[in-house]
């Protein structure tokens, strides 16, 4: 066994570092750099530089355009992202839809979208969760009824991840009342400029408009959009929750604010001395240290395996209960760290265009930060769920 | 970055988990347990027959030029069996001192018969004042041709079934030497008890004890004793591992079983998530343990900086399942009777050798890069 990254490795690490240099907008890293939200412009300047590079679609095979590169590739991209200040990459179409779409789709559906998403003409978002259906997302009530060459939708979907951006829908409707809840539920692909679709923004806790409700009253949707069979929408959705849990646990982030953490710690002082030597501080930061190592070589337990073609199946549960639960323990200790400076709230600078004062700029987003990632514990299967899935399957308890 | 074993690698693994599973029963262990010390055992014999003591040993001097990984796997299966062999603290700690820190002629006539399996060795370089750290109140001071040393040597492990006792002395330089003590030189005594899981230990004193001058085998022996104890570490992380997994095992077995309610205890979601919660420990730990078994070769500070992290980590998580699962057996577990109180015991006690969690987050915390 050996955890080294080959010559190779090592130079196309060097090739992407040297690339996001080059290529990233500096108001953008700065953005990103002071925790603030990103304009609908930014992720799509972003995106289409890696787009002409070739790059944004890192997951997708050669044959649709992908650049055809290993996990390991794949998993050095991210880390060099994250420590470069990139923007994520919006998920909801190039990493969810597509995969989807690519393994179940027409070859019509092939050729229509994924050039679309390559080139993001398209924004996608997500409409899966319902009021009465989060968990239990089998249990969800939109109904979709074959009208002709047509579905008529009806129902409300719920966190929908920069709806108020985009214009396609993929979205699990009921098409079959009758049958057993996971067998009556199809796939269909929505235009979000159809009559009858309301987006209304749901403000979380932090202040930000992140999430949407979406509501859907007598939505025409051409019988063409669905995605695999009628009632086979439940495997297309399972197979989408296993896209979404790869790379779910976001090291490359945890890396990236644990990095921030230790700056932040050492700048600070408390009675003359930098707040990082504080014992019990440190003993905290010193932990967090050696769980992010722990799910690092983790992490590469997986992607050596999916060199060998196995799919991740309870290490992406592991990964992302544990993953999560780190990226919250860092941002409560980057919190923690600014003492009373961690009080003041700025939402205007923050969501939006308006400036602050340098000192006060780098501290701002640490508390509204802490809030926002409270959501990585419940999105993609909350942690309960996960550990469920994990007794289940693997344990067989 | 490769975590596939070779076929040799995977052969061994396999001999040695059936082996242990064959000869290592509770009922068997027990009487292992009882066997006076210093007889060879059937099992040291087979170990001896599989290539085992030559294993962990470069070839120049007669090993298999094993590396951290092959380690990995022997002290793993060892682990999974509980199985009462001093393979660490009788051959490999002592016996990798000797590599490092004595003279050809030294080898020869101690460590040779220990690869062979003639002896077994201990290691004596630990003080009750110095807790886990080397340094050392035990003295030694040159008369003419011969060394005299004086001190007291605690929780020796392996001492009763050791020919000779490698002992760590502070010189008159006031630099850490090494010596070679057979268990019959006159002014030794040894103390010996077992552990509370079961590891035969004992101390040693040492008073006006007096060796030739070929019995001392470095006068400087600190970077050495590092490097070993961080070998130690790294073979008792992936020990602890094969604990875990019969732990986990075990434990997850008696909830399928047994039945409360009406309802086996394994459809109980509380129950359920303690399980998983174990298994998570579980597998974060093989990850560390596999970043130790790696960093062997390392420079001295990246080397140490991993294992603690590693030691720590493993430590806290060989408890929190040991904890767990003496929980989920309920009242039963709490029994000499029931086996997994024995890895249980074992599991909480790992964090006692070779430094304890809070001992290596220091280590960690020494070095952690902040910018």
């Amino acid at each position: 066994m050996n955890l080294t990254f080959t010559p190779e490795e090592r130079a196309f690490r060097a090739e992407v570092r040297a690339f996001l240099a080059d290529a990233l907008p500096n108001d953008i890293t700065e953005r990103v750099r002071l925790g603030r939200y990103l304009r609908a412009d930014d992720h799509t300047r972003w995106q289409n530089i890696l787009s002409k590079r070739g790059w944004l679609a890192a997951n997708w095979p050669k044959e649709y355009g992908g650049p055809g590169w290993s996990p390991v590739q794949r998993h050095i991209f991210d880390e060099e992202c994250a420590a470069a200040h990139a923007p994520s990459i919006v998920p909801f179409g190039v990493n969810m839809v597509a995969p989807v779409i690519m393994k179940f789709g027409t070859d019509a559906q092939k050729k229509h979208y994924l050039p679309r998403i390559l080139n993001n003409e398209d924004w996608w978002c997500q409409g899966y969760s319902e009021p009465g259906a989060g968990s239990d997302l089998a249990g969800l009530n939109t109904r979709a009824v074959r009208d002709g060459g047509h579905y008529i939708v009806n129902g409300q979907k719920t966190w929908t991840t920069l709806g108020q951006h985009a214009n396609m829908l993929f979205c699990l409707v009921r098409t079959n009342p009758q049958a057993k809840k996971q067998a009556g539920i199809s796939f269909l692909l929505i235009d979000m400029q159809s009559p009858g679709i309301t987006v209304r923004p749901i403000i979380t806790l932090d202040g930000a408009h992140e999430v949407n409700e979406v509501f859907l009253d007598n939505v025409r949707v051409p019988v063409e959009n669905r995605v695999g069979e009628e009632g086979e929408g439940w495997t297309c959705a399972k197979f989408l929750l296993t896209h979404e849990r790869t790379g779910i646990a976001g090291l490359g982030h945890a890396r990236q604010a644990l990095r921030h953490l230790k700056s932040v710690a050492s700048q600070i002082k408390h009675r003359g001395k930098p707040l990082l030597e504080l014992p019990s501080f440190r003993l905290r930061v010193v932990k967090a240290e050696i769980e992010l190592m722990a799910l690092e070589v983790t992490n590469l337990r997986v992607i050596a395996a999916a060199r060998h073609g196995s799919v991740p199946g309870a290490e992406s549960s592991l990964l992302k209960v544990r993953g999560s639960e780190l990226r919250q323990e860092i941002s409560e200790l980057t919190r923690r760290a600014l003492g009373p400076a961690a009080l003041p709230f700025f939402p205007a600078f923050l969501y939006g265009d308006e400036p602050l004062d340098g000192e006060l700029a780098l501290r701002a987003a640490a508390s509204a930060q802490y809030f926002n990632r409270r959501k990585l514990s419940i999105y993609g299967g909350a942690n309960e769920i996960q550990k469920s899935i994990v007794a289940k399957t693997i344990l067989g308890m | 970055m490769d975590f596939a074993l070779t076929d040799e690698q995977r052969m061994l693994e396999e001999t040695l988990t059936r082996l242990v599973a064959d000869q290592v029963s509770p009922q068997q262990r027990r009487t292992m347990l009882a066997t006076p010390a210093g007889e060879t055992s059937e099992l040291w014999r087979t170990f001896a027959e599989l290539g085992l003591l030559h294993m962990p040993f470069s070839e120049k001097l007669g090993g298999l030029g094993g590396d951290g990984t092959d380690l990995m796997i022997i002290m793993r299966a060892l682990g999974k069996g509980l199985v009462p062999e001093a393979y660490l603290a009788g051959l490999v700690l002592p016996g990798q001192l000797l590599a490092l820190s004595s003279n050809s002629e030294q080898q020869a006539r101690w460590l040779a018969p220990l690869l062979e399996g003639e002896h077994q060795l201990a290691l004596a370089w630990q003080e009750h004042s110095a807790r886990y750290d080397t340094f050392a109140v035990t003295t030694a001071s040159q008369h003419g041709n011969q060394w005299q040393l004086s001190g007291r040597k605690d929780v020796v492990m392996n001492l009763a079934a050791a020919a000779a006792i490698l002992v760590t002395a502070t010189l008159p330089s006031g630099k850490l030497g090494l010596f070679i003590v057979p268990a019959n030189t006159p002014g030794v005594a040894q103390h010996c008890y077992h552990t509370i899981d079961d590891q035969p230990a004992g101390d040693l004193v040492l008073t006006n004890v007096t060796v030739p001058a070929d019995h001392c085998l470095s006068d400087d022996v600190s970077d050495a004793i590092a490097e070993v104890l961080a070998m130690g570490r790294a073979a008792l992380c992936a020990e602890a591992i094969g604990t875990m997994e019969a732990t986990c095992d075990q434990t997850l077995a008696y909830l399928k079983e047994r039945r409360q309610f009406g309802l086996p205890l394994a459809s109980f979601q509380a129950l359920q998530h303690r399980m998983v919660d174990m298994h998570l420990h579980l597998e974060q730990s093989r990850s560390m343990t596999i970043l130790a078994a790696t960093s062997l070769s390392l420079p001295a500070r990246q080397r140490d900086y991993k294992i603690a992290a590693a030691k720590a980590y493993c430590g806290e998580s060989a408890r929190f399942i040991a904890e767990q699962a003496i929980q989920l057996h309920g009242a039963i577990g709490m029994t000499e009777e029931c086996y997994v109180a024995h890895y249980a015991k074992r599991l909480v006690m790992f964090d006692h050798y070779l430094g304890d969690s809070d001992y290596h987050l220091e280590t960690v915390s020494d070095g952690l890069q902040v910018a």
